[in-house]
Parts: C-alpha cells; structure tokens; sequence
C-alpha cells in the first residue's frame, strides 16, 4: 500500500531552470527506516531534502507525503504536513529576538500548542541536546554546533513521523557528532524515519554499526545505492 | 467570522503570536504619525461637506420666496396696475404663485422705519406682490421686459436671486469635501499598505522560519495585521480628537454666519467624526491582510 511511506518520491526531476539537476529519482521513506545521502558538493542533496518538505515542487513526477500527493497540499497543508516532518537545516536559521527555549518550542506555538504545558518535555530534550543551560541564550549568542543541536531539539520536539537532516554534523567535533548520532538512532529506533544528507563518511560507517542504514548517492544527476565500500 | 469579530479578534491578538515577529519601531511611529495627520484632514473634509450641505439647504429655502415686484403709481392707477402685474406674473413660466401682500402685511414690513401706526392706506406706498418661484426658476430679464411694456409702475426686486450660482457652488463644494474623504482613505489604503510592505520585507526571513516550522499564512499574517490595526486605530483616534479640538476652537459666529464660520458641527453632526478611528482600523485591517497574503505567497 502506498499510503505506508511517509515520503515517496517517484520519478523526480528538478532543474533551478536551466538543466535538470536531478533527474528520475525514486525514493521510499519508509516508517522507522534510516537513510543517508551523499554525493558531492553541489550534487544537489540539500535540493532533495527541500522536495522533500515541500520548500521546493518537483518539475517532474510525484512527490507523496503520508500519502497524499505534493501539488493537492494547499499552503495550510503544507503548514500541517511539516508538523509531522522534522527538519535540520545546512544553515540553522533562528528567530534572533527569541531566546533558545521560545525557538526550540516554537513548532508548538505556531500549532497553538501550549509552551508551559510542554515544559517539562522540552527541559529534558534541551538536556538531551546537551544545551539545559543555554535556554535564555539568544541565536547569535550560540556557537555553530549548538546551533544544530538546538536546530535538531526544534526539529523532534513535534514528534514528528520523519527527520530530514541536512549536514546536521557539518559544524560539530568527533565526539559532538556522535553525540548527534546517537540521538537521530534513539530517535530511529522509536519508529521515526530519518534521512541524512552527509560528507562525513567516518559517521555513515559509525552509523552502520549501530542501525541497518542505507546510503543513497547522488551522481550524474540520479540517485543510486551506494557500494560496498560503505 | 464577521468583521467586527475578526477585527477584534485582531486587535486582542495572540501574544506569542505577536512576539514571533520582532517589533519594527520607526515604521510603526511613521504608521501612527501618517493615520492622526489623515484622520485630522478628514475632520475638516468631514465639516466643510456638512457645512456647506447646511449653507446650500438655507440659501434654497431663502431663495424659494424671495423675488417680489413694486408698484409705484398714483393712487387711482394703483388697483388696475396690480391686476395687469399679476396677469403678466400668472402667464410667466418658472413663477409657481404671486400674491399682493394685504395692508397689515405692508404695515408690518414698514414698522421697523416708520413705527406701528403707520396709516398704510392714506399714504401713496407702493404696492408689493410677493412672486415664489419654481424650483427651475424664471427668466428674469424676460419678465422684467414684459412688465415694462404692460405694467410702467412695476419694477423686479430679485435682489436675493444672485444667491442661485453660489447655491451650486456650494453643493459641489459640498461634493468636493466628500470626494476629499474618499481620496483620504485612498491614500490612507496605500500608506498602510506601503508601511506593511515594508515591514513584511523586513522580516522576510522570520517568516521563512515561520513557514519551516509549520506556521500557517493566517497566523503569520495575525501578527503583522494587528500591529497595524492598532497603530491606525491609535493614531486615527488622536487626529480625530485633535481636529474637533480645533474645529470647537474656531472663533464662534451667530447661527447665520457666513461659510467660513458657519464650519463646524452641530447636533447629530458631531457623531460623525467618531467613525473616523474604526474606519481606520478597517482601512489597516485589509490593507495589512492583503499585503500579508500577497507577499506569503511568495514564501513556500
Ligand atoms: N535557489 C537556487 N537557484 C538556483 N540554483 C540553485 C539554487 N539552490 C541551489 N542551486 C544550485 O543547485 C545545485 C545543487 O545545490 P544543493 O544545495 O542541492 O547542493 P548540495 O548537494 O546540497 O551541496 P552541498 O554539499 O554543498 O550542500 C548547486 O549547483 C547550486 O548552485
Ligand atoms: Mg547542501
């Protein structure tokens, strides 16, 4: 049954306007699978993620999310849809007025939720993170790998069916990185489907001990299974 | 939702909702500056039409009885030189009715000069025929040719009919002051809608981030449209007071002053100007709504 992807991409092309830079991709994201993507600089991973989530439509083929077709998704479709989709940003874009707390829960806020009825979960997930005490920091006031640990706490804190995490480890040490791994597998391994845009082949091969991931390359504009050599 | 609810759902607004947008200073004292100086111009737009409705209504009420025609003849010519008036005054088009006036009549338009006992039969005054005309009015030089010929002693005292080219000036004066109300709120539309564009932007990248997280369009737009809601309200209701200061400062004049001092309010008439900082609020209410929207579309 279709519906049981959470995002299926079938057959999709997308060009900037000039060439197609992807072309005939095909991509199942089913619940509690974990994938990664690399490819090189410009291959258009990040391009990929955003069809994902609906940032950008397909000019060929059918994106589906929770089984229902991307161009049906009126704009407050897609305002509800990425409640159920997690995303982790290359650049971590914040509110700067806000303090690291109202951002973190600001997914709950804009669906009407309440903070303070939440607080005990998002204390825990701050600490989780490992930023309990940054929650009155404001954005600019944050180094680059707390941003992304703070883009990932905003990203699960809906609960969300599925993670889409662009470079999440792009500005983060070794040992922070693993950190962040273990957190996307914890997650993983509570059903949510995470995929992984990448360089950082030590951690796909460190991720590969730990859960039965796939990595996907992007190469000459089309997706394909990565070998053996990962 | 009606509008009002909405507007006031608008203007409660949600506080969280509010702080996700930063706040945008020197627009919103531009915003609120620009609805007072508008809502202040309105004012008077407001009192000039009133007024000068008012002038053109006493002038035409004037005017319906205000021509009469003088009998100046011996006293023996006096009766059979009426009579041929009034023939000429009943076959003339655009005179609804005319109407010698009665001893006691004379008498009391003479009492001011001459006292009360003026014995107005005895003394050779002249006899005064009271002509009201039609609304479209008759052709004064016409008549007075005619009479010339058939009546010597008869001489037209239309002295008020002059008044019948202002009575139009005023109405369109009149019309003007409407048309001045509409071209305010025209300019107030696009002032707000200038100032929310400008804002909106600003914040182009707070709403990207809003959108990322799941934001829906009306809940962004929320938060700007009561921002200027309120700036427009707030500056509107300080114009508004600030122009009824002025226009009850005017010098005061008698009831039947002239135009200039006859501008002012009176009655029910001071109700109106009041309506001034809920239009405004409209007026911001769309206009924001609009641009928000406009330029949500342009975020995916
Ligand atoms: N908005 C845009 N308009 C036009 N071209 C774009 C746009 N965004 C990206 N591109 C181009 O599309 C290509 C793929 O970009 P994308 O960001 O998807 O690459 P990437 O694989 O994520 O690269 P990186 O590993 O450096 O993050 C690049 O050549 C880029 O210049
Ligand atoms: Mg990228």
């Amino acid at each position: 049954m279709p519906g049981a992807n959470v995002i299926e991409l079938n057959q999709v092309s997308y060009s900037y306007g000039g060439d197609a830079l992807l072309s005939d991709i095909s991509l199942k994201l089913a619940p509690g699978s974990f994938h990664f993507l690399t490819g090189p600089s410009g291959a258009g991973k990040s391009t990929l993620l955003k069809l994902c989530y609906m940032e950008l439509m397909a000019t060929q083929g059918q994106v589906t999310l929770f089984g229902r077709a991307a161009q049906d998704i009126g704009r407050d479709g897609v305002a509800v849809v990425r409640r159920r989709v997690g995303i982790v940003h290359q650049d971590c874009k914040f509110l700067d007025h806000l303090t690291l707390l109202e951002n973190v829960s600001l997914p709950l806020t804009v669906s009407g939720q309440s903070t303070e009825a939440n607080m005990a979960e998002l204390r825990e997930l701050l600490g989780w993170v490992g930023l309990a005490g940054k929650v009155r920091a404001l954005p600019p006031e944050l180094s680059g790998g707390e941003r992304q640990r703070a883009a990932l706490a905003r990203a699960v804190i809906m609960s969300p069916d599925v993670i889409l995490a662009d470079e999440p480890t792009g500005n983060l040490d070794w040992e922070m990185s693993l950190r962040l791994l273990t957190l996307l597998v914890e997650l993983n391994r509570m059903g949510k489907a995470i995929l992984v845009a990448t360089h950082d082949l030590n951690l796909i091969r460190q991720a590969k001990s730990q859960v039965a991931a796939r990595v996907l390359r992007i190469k000459d504009r089309r997706l394909q299974l990565a070998g053996a050599d990962l | 939702m009606n509008l009002a609810a909405r507007l006031l759902s608008a203007i409660k607004g949600d506080p969280r909702a509010d702080r996700a947008v930063p706040p945008t200073g020197f627009t919103a004292q531009l915003t609120v500056l620009t609805a007072a100086a508008m809502a202040f111009l309105c004012v008077f737009a407001i009192a000039l039409s009133l007024a000068t409705a008012r002038l053109a209504d006493r002038w035409s009420s004037q005017l319906a009885q205000s021509s009469t025609v003088r009998i100046s003849a011996p006293v023996d010519q006096l009766a059979t030189q009426t009579a041929a008036a009034l023939k000429v005054l009943q076959t003339t088009s655009g005179v609804a009715a005319s109407r010698p006036l009665d001893a006691d009549e004379q008498r009391a338009l003479l009492a001011p000069w001459f006292g009360p006992d003026l014995p107005v039969e005895s003394l050779p005054i002249p006899q005064l025929i009271e002509v009201v005309e039609t609304p479209q009015g008759y052709d004064a030089e016409g008549l007075r040719l005619r009479l010339r010929a058939e009546v010597p002693g008869a001489v037209l005292d239309d002295h008020t009919r002059w008044r019948r080219p202002l009575i139009e000036a005023a109405g369109r004066l009149n019309l003007l002051g409407l048309f001045c109300v509409g071209l305010i709120a025209l300019v107030t539309v696009a002032m707000i809608t200038l100032a929310a564009n400008s804002a909106l932007a600003a914040n182009s990248q707070v709403i990207r981030v809003l959108r990322q997280v799941g934001a829906r369009d009306d809940y962004i737009a929320r938060a700007f449209v009561r921002r200027f809601t309120l700036r427009a309200l707030a500056g509107a209701a300080g114009g508004t007071v600030a122009g009824m200061l002025a226009i009850t400062l005017l010098p005061s004049a008698d009831a039947a002053g002239g135009f200039l001092t006859g501008l002012g309010f009176t009655g029910a008439g001071w109700l109106l100007p009041l309506t001034i900082p809920p239009l405004a609020a409209v007026i911001a209410f769309w206009s924001t709504r609009v641009a928000a929207m406009r330029a949500l579309k342009e975020i995916t």
